[in-house]
C-alpha cells in the first residue's frame, strides 16, 4: 500500500491514531454522505468538525467510533485497518474512544452515578477502583447533588454533563464530542471546553463537532470544515471567522 | 442502586453497581402471562398423555388375562350342567387360575342390549359363558383350552379377546401418538413465542445494546446479560404454569380417589413429576432465543 501524498497533517500520518485515505460512506443506497476524505490525526492532537448541518459531520464521528463503515478508502484506527480488525478485536478499539453523542444515549433506568460509570464497568473494572473517581468527575461537571438522581429527571444540560462525564471517565486515547455544549449555557460551555483541553493536555487525541462558532474561536484549534460531505479546509479558522 | 426520580449526594461505600438490564419491567407481563399459560398447556398435555396411555395399557392388561368360552349344550344335558362342566374342566388346566359359569341372567344381559327389550329371551338358546381368569405368571393359550373342552366332549368355543385386543391397542397407540403430538405442538408453540417474546423484548431494550456496543462491550458480555434475564424471566413463568397443571392434576386425582376422576383417564400421583422439566426447559428455550437474538442485533451494529 503506498503511502497517500494528500494527508494533510505536517505530523507523520503514518504514526497517527486516526487516518482516512479517500474514504466515503453512504447510508444504504443513499448517496454519499462522506466523499473522498484524507487526512490524519496525531496523537494528542485538538480539531473541530465544523460545517453546515447535513455536510456530514456526524457520520465523521461514526466512523471513527466504529459505528459505521467506509463504503469507500481505507480507515485506520491506532494503526490498524478497521476493515481487516478482527471482530473481537473492535470492542477493545471502542474502549480506547470516549463518545459524546448528540442524542446522549443514556440508559434511563440507572442513576447518573451507574451511567457514568458504563465504561469502565464494560472494561471489567472492580468498582472499589473507579466509584472515586466517578464521583470526583461527577462533582467537577456540576451533578454532585444528582448522582441518584435518574436520567429522565434530568434538565437538557445536567444530561450533556452526565454524557461527557461518560465519555471521559476511561481516560480513552481518543475523545468524540458530537455538539457537546448545545444543550448548556455559556459557562458551562467554557468549562467543558477546558475539560477537553486539561485531556488533550494530557495526551488524548480530541475531536469535537460543534456549530459553536464562538467555542471555536475561543480555543484557537484547527478545524476540519466539511460541507457537502467534502473535507474543504484543514487547519486554523480562516481570518475572519468563515469557514 | 438507582434510587428512582432522586437526587442528593452519594454514600460511596454503600453504592453497588446496578444492574444493566432491570430487574422488573412492566413490558414483560404479557410475555411472563402468554409463557405462563402454553407451560400450563403443555404440562397438562403431558399429564393426559401419560394417563391416556396408563388406561390403554391397563385395558389391554385386563383383556389378555381373560378368556371367555361359550359353551352350546348339547342334546342330553341343561345349559346350566354343559357351562359347569366346562367350569371344571378349565379350572384343572395349567395356566388357569380361576374359571368360573356366569349364570344365565348375566349372559342375558350380555345380549339384551344387541336384541332390544321386546325379545323374550326366555324363548331363546342363549349360549352360557364361562369367564377364565388366566395364571398371570404362564397363562394358558386359546388351544390349550380348547383341546382340553373337546377332550371332556363339550361344544365349546373359546375367545381370547384378540379382536377386541388388537382393536384397543390399536385405539390405545393412536391415542398415545395424537396425545405425543399434541405434546409436541404445544411445546413448540410455547417455545416459538418464547423465542418472539425474548426477540420482541430484547428489540425494546436497543438501547441498551447499541450503548454496550459502543462503549466496548463484547458480544458474549451483551448476549451473556439478556440470556440470563430471559431465561430467569421464562423459568419463573415456566414454573407457575407447571404448578398450575400440576394443581388441576391433583385435584383430578384427589376427585376420583384412586383411579383419579375417571377410570378412563387414571392420574397417579407420580404423573405430577411429569411437569418438572418445564421451567427449565422454558428456560432453555429462552436463554438460546436470547442469546440467537443478541447476536443477530449486534451483528446489525457491527
Amino acid at each position: 500500500m503506498s503511502r497517500n501524498p494528500n494527508a494533510a497533517e505536517t505530523a507523520d500520518a503514518w504514526d497517527a491514531v486516526v487516518r482516512f485515505d479517500d474514504v466515503s460512506m453512504r447510508y444504504g443506497r443513499e448517496p454519499e454522505t462522506l466523499r473522498d476524505l484524507t487526512f490524519s490525526l496525531p496523537q494528542g492532537s485538538f480539531h473541530f468538525v465544523t460545517g453546515p448541518s447535513g455536510a456530514g459531520k456526524t457520520s465523521l464521528l461514526k466512523l471513527i467510533y466504529l459505528a459505521a463503515r467506509p463504503s469507500k478508502g481505507l480507515l485506520h484506527l491506532f494503526g490498524q485497518d478497521v476493515a481487516q480488525t478482527p471482530a473481537e478485536v473492535r470492542p477493545f478499539l471502542r474502549r480506547r474512544i470516549g463518545v459524546v453523542f448528540q442524542e446522549f444515549r443514556l440508559l434511563d433506568h440507572l442513576s447518573a452515578f451507574d451511567n457514568a460509570a458504563v465504561p469502565l464497568r464494560v472494561a471489567g473494572a472492580k468498582p472499589d477502583s473507579y466509584r472515586q473517581d466517578v464521583a470526583e468527575l461527577l462533582t467537577w461537571v456540576g451533578l454532585k447533588d444528582r448522582m441518584h438522581a435518574l436520567p429522565p429527571t434530568l434538565a437538557g444540560g445536567e444530561k450533556q454533563r452526565l454524557a461527557i462525564a461518560r465519555a471521559v471517565v476511561g481516560r480513552p486515547d481518543i475523545l468524540l464530542a458530537d455538539e457537546p455544549t448545545g444543550n448548556v449555557d455559556h459557562e458551562m460551555g467554557l468549562r467543558i471546553l477546558r475539560l477537553f483541553l486539561e485531556l488533550n493536555r494530557l495526551g488524548t487525541t480530541v475531536l469535537i463537532a460543534t456549530h459553536d462558532q464562538d467555542l471555536v474561536a475561543r480555543s484557537g484549534m484547527p478545524v476540519l470544515h466539511l460541507e457537502e460531505g467534502r473535507l474543504v479546509h484543514m487547519g486554523q479558522v480562516p481570518a475572519g471567522g468563515g469557514s | 442502586m438507582s434510587r428512582r426520580g432522586g437526587g442528593g449526594p452519594l454514600n460511596l461505600d454503600r453504592w453497588r453497581p446496578a444492574p444493566f438490564l432491570p430487574e422488573r419491567d412492566t413490558r414483560d407481563s404479557a410475555l411472563v402471562f402468554v409463557v405462563a399459560v402454553l407451560c400450563f398447556l403443555a404440562c397438562l398435555t403431558a399429564l393426559g398423555v401419560i394417563a391416556s396411555d396408563r388406561a390403554a395399557r391397563g385395558w389391554s392388561h385386563q383383556l389378555s388375562g381373560e378368556m371367555t368360552v361359550i359353551v352350546r349344550p348339547k342334546a342330553n344335558e341343561t345349559p346350566d350342567s354343559a357351562a359347569g362342566r366346562a367350569a371344571e374342566t378349565l379350572a384343572g388346566v395349567a395356566g388357569v387360575a380361576e374359571a368360573r359359569a356366569l349364570e344365565r341372567e348375566k349372559a342375558e344381559a350380555l345380549i339384551a342390549p344387541w336384541l332390544g327389550e321386546a325379545a323374550d329371551l326366555a324363548d331363546l338358546p342363549v349360549p352360557r359363558l364361562v369367564a377364565v381368569v388366566l395364571d398371570r405368571e404362564a397363562p394358558a393359550n386359546a388351544q390349550t383350552l380348547q383341546r382340553a373342552l373337546q377332550a371332556r366332549g363339550l361344544d365349546a368355543v373359546v375367545d381370547d379377546h384378540t379382536t377386541w385386543l388388537a382393536d384397543i391397542q390399536r385405539g390405545a397407540a393412536i391415542a398415545r401418538w395424537v396425545g405425543l403430538g399434541v405434546f409436541l405442538l404445544i411445546s413448540a408453540a410455547a417455545a416459538a413465542v418464547v423465542a418472539f417474546a425474548t426477540r420482541a423484548g430484547l428489540a425494546a431494550r436497543r438501547e441498551v445494546v447499541e450503548l454496550l456496543h459502543l462503549t466496548g462491550a463484547e458480544d458474549a458480555f451483551i448476549a451473556r446479560l439478556f440470556q440470563a434475564r430471559f431465561a430467569r424471566m421464562a423459568a419463573g413463568a415456566g414454573l407457575t404454569g407447571a404448578l398450575a397443571a400440576a394443581a388441576l392434576g391433583a385435584a383430578l386425582r384427589l376427585g376420583g380417589g384412586g383411579q383419579g376422576l375417571t377410570p378412563v383417564l387414571p392420574v397417579a400421583w407420580s404423573d405430577l413429576l411429569a411437569v418438572l422439566p418445564c421451567p427449565l426447559a422454558a428456560a432453555l428455550v429462552a436463554a438460546v432465543a436470547a442469546r440467537l437474538t443478541a447476536a443477530s442485533l449486534i451483528r446489525e451494529l457491527s
